[in-house]
């Protein structure tokens, strides 16, 4: 069975979805923080994808794919920073006691 | 003549000293600095009266100089605001007066209001006065003495209520202050027509004689009188309002409220005159112009002057009574205007009204000086508290009998010789306005005799105190004033000032001075039989005439009737509603629309809840329509 892009691209829908519905329904920070990783990865997916199907001789997809995940890895180490802050501060992670910022 | 910019520099820059630092200095200091500068402005004032009169004439008249004129305001071409200093003879003449008088003033109010609560604000006051007197009468256009005018108002207005803890104060110069701006407002009307139709300011073109000036306004008509008469009569208002011509004198007898030394200054001798000063500035302008209006301010002054000198004899306060006669003399001054024609002896009245304002301006200020004196010492404005005080104050009693002599026109005091000149001027006019003239000048004399004895003669009065003679800071200025009001009479006054500016020999009319002299002695002669020693004739009088002595007493309830018509009328009919409208339709429509963007905040506030996966949703949903919209198009 050849494997086609298709696949590729109903996983990383899959994945995408699965990631905006984690970020919408989790009540805990770091599981949200998971779900947006999880966006980032169908991506990141897509665009070796595409890079290895219509544009076979040339790397640009590669290199975003690679520049993302550093970029994602930055962005997790910021955020989990923040996320002890913020337990520091107020002893617990739930995503719906931080709306301090309406007032 | 450059140095006469400092006339007008040296009392504002007193004001303003005095008005900020004041309070920091003692007030004997202060009143020094205030009389010293206004010293040294009326020593200015009269070196530019002797520098100017003994200029080399110019065709016979004397030449008006221009020291200063720079523009001001340029908005265009055709309108340009400038100020400066425009000398001429009249203006000259209102400089020695006004800085004379002040200058007995300001030494006299050391005296008067020593001790007093406010003194250094009561320096700083005067001192804005004279600059703003002072600042008006040499005006070379009409839109300075505009702003010099509500200056006058203002120092008026801060002056009368200068005792601010009594009510009376308070309403009185609220009083003054509002008739006057009603009648400014014609004034304003009256310059803007003015200017519209000449295209000028300047009073040198406007008076100059040449009727292309006023070319622009020839054909229009309004209500079936031209605009020019319409533009004059209007100015008038404005100076009838602060001359207190009937019906507008209502605020004068109230501005008595005011400190004894400003009544002599404001009310008496100097801001009053300004309107008599304003017709005789325009008054080329009134002879080719309009020649009708000149009339009727003549009829205006007649019957002022008639009025006042009734109400005059009736009252008790001696101050109303001083007032009541500073309003009768204005109205002669108006009439010789009104009555006087261009040149040689047509324009006596011209020269008569304005000696008039000189002679009179000395000699009212010496009877409110002297007035001054006597309530200093004895606490009350009420002739009934007075009586017998000749032999107190010996000072006091002279000189208020010499101004008493000078305004009732007993010769040789000035008095009898400007007025002499009206009483002719008026009787060239037409004899029977001259009977009525002699008539009223005949009813002065009774009444300042009624005054005179009422204070020094008849039984004096119970006194807390002995009455004694005031301090010499107080007789000083009324013993010059009083040597003034004696020989100024004798001053060659048509010699600098008339009409058209070429000299005029003042000449006595015989017959009119013999008359009007009689009239006066046969007037003194029954205050005499009246009021010397006690006697029932007037009692019995004035139980003859009861209603008549009641209103004229009330002032003809001329107050009432204005009372009647803002407090009744312009009250109900017209504030009211406008006060309805104010809080109903403006106020509501305001409050309306805060109500409703309160209500629609409170109602979209829930949207912004602060849940991140909230907007997060929304965001989604946003973006998903997008998506729909778009695969849909």
């Amino acid at each position: 069975m050849e494997i086609t892009m298709e696949y590729y691209l109903v996983i990383s829908t899959i994945m995408l979805f699965a990631g905006i519905y984690g970020f919408i329904t989790r009540r805990n920070m770091l599981a949200v923080l998971i779900s947006i990783e999880l966006i980032l990865n169908s991506v990141d997916i897509n665009f070796v994808a595409f890079n290895r199907f219509l544009f076979p001789g040339q790397m640009e997809g590669f290199f975003f794919t690679l520049f993302a995940i550093g970029v994602s890895a930055c962005e997790t180490a910021v955020a989990i920073a923040i996320i002890i802050n913020v337990y520091r501060n107020i002893r617990n992670i739930q995503v719906k006691n931080l709306d301090k910022l309406k007032d | 003549m450059e140095y006469t910019l400092l006339i007008l520099l040296l009392p504002m820059l007193t004001f303003i000293g005095l008005g900020l630092f004041g309070m920091k200095l003692r007030p004997a200091v202060a009143g020094c600095i205030g009389t010293l500068s206004l010293a040294v402005t009326a020593l200015l004032a009269y070196m530019t009266a002797g520098q100017y009169f003994l200029m080399p004439r110019v065709d016979g008249a004397y030449e008006k100089l221009l020291p200063y004129n720079f523009d001001w305001l340029h908005f265009t071409e055709n309108l340009q605001i400038s100020l400066g200093i425009l000398l001429d003879p009249i203006s000259v003449m209102m400089l020695v007066v006004i800085s004379t008088v002040s200058l007995m003033v300001h030494i006299y109010s050391m005296g008067y209001m020593k001790g007093e609560r406010g003194f250094q604000r009561y320096y700083a006051f005067l001192s804005l006065f004279t600059f703003s007197m002072l600042g008006l009468v040499v005006a070379p256009n009409i839109f300075q003495m505009y702003i010099f005018w509500e200056l006058v108002g203002v120092s008026s207005y801060l002056l009368i209520g200068f005792y601010y803890t009594k009510p009376e104060a308070i309403a009185a110069s609220k009083k003054a202050f509002i008739v006057t701006r009603f009648a400014d407002l014609g004034f304003l009307l009256g310059i803007l027509l003015l200017s519209f139709f000449t295209g000028t300011f300047d009073f040198e073109a406007l008076t100059s004689g040449d009727t292309s000036v006023f070319s622009g306004a020839a054909g229009v008509t309004f209500m079936g009188a031209s605009v020019m008469s319409w533009a004059l009569a209007l100015i008038f208002i404005g100076g009838a309002g602060k001359s207190a011509m009937f019906p507008l004198h209502i605020w004068l007898p109230d501005a008595m409220e005011g400190p004894t030394p400003v009544s002599a200054l404001i009310h008496a001798a100097t801001m009053v005159v300004a309107g008599v000063f304003l017709v005789a500035r325009l008054f080329p302008l009134y002879i080719i112009a309009a020649p009708e209006v000149l009339v009727g301010i003549a009829y205006v002054g007649a019957f002022t002057s008639l009025y006042a000198a009734v109400v005059a004899c009736m009252q008790t306060d001696i101050k109303r009574v001083l007032a009541f006669s500073t309003i009768s003399q204005i109205g002669f001054m108006m009439v010789a205007l009104g009555v006087s024609g261009m040149g040689g002896h047509e324009g006596t009245g011209y020269m008569a009204s304005m000696f008039h304002l000189f002679t009179h301006a000395m000699f009212k200020a010496l009877l409110f000086l002297c007035a001054g004196a006597i309530i200093h010492t004895i606490g009350s404005n009420e002739m009934s508290r007075m009586g017998g005080l000749r032999k107190y104050m010996p000072v006091t009693h002279i000189t208020f009998l010499i101004a008493c002599l000078a305004i009732a026109g007993i010769p040789p005091f000035s008095g009898f010789f400007s007025k002499d000149e009206i009483l002719s001027a008026t009787f060239s006019f037409s004899p029977v306005f001259g009977c009525f003239m002699s008539f009223v000048a005949g009813l002065t004399a009774f009444y300042m005799f009624r005054l005179y004895y009422g204070i020094f003669w008849g039984t004096p009065a119970k006194h807390e105190h002995t009455p004694h003679e005031a301090p010499k800071s107080m007789t000083i200025p009324l013993m010059i004033l009083a040597i003034i009001t004696v020989f100024a009479g004798f001053i060659p006054f048509g010699q600098f000032v008339s009409s058209d500016g070429q000299p005029y020999t003042i000449h006595l009319n015989l017959g009119v001075a013999i008359a009007s002299v009689v009239i006066a002695l046969i007037a003194i002669g029954i205050a005499t039989y009246f009021y010397k020693s006690k006697c029932d004739i007037p009692e019995r009088l004035l139980n003859m005439f009861p209603h008549f002595h009641r209103a004229a007493y009330h002032r003809f309830y001329i107050d009432e009737f204005y009372l009647f018509i803002t407090k009744r009328i312009i009250f109900n009919c017209v504030s009211r509603p406008i006060a309805w409208f104010d809080r109903h339709v403006i106020d509501g429509t305001m409050n309306g629309i805060a109500y409703v963007t309160q209500r629609a905040s409170v109602l979209i506030r829930g949207l912004q809840s602060g849940q991140v996966q909230q907007y997060a949703f929304v965001f989604l949903l946003g973006t998903l329509l997008i998506v729909l919209l778009v695969v849909l198009i």
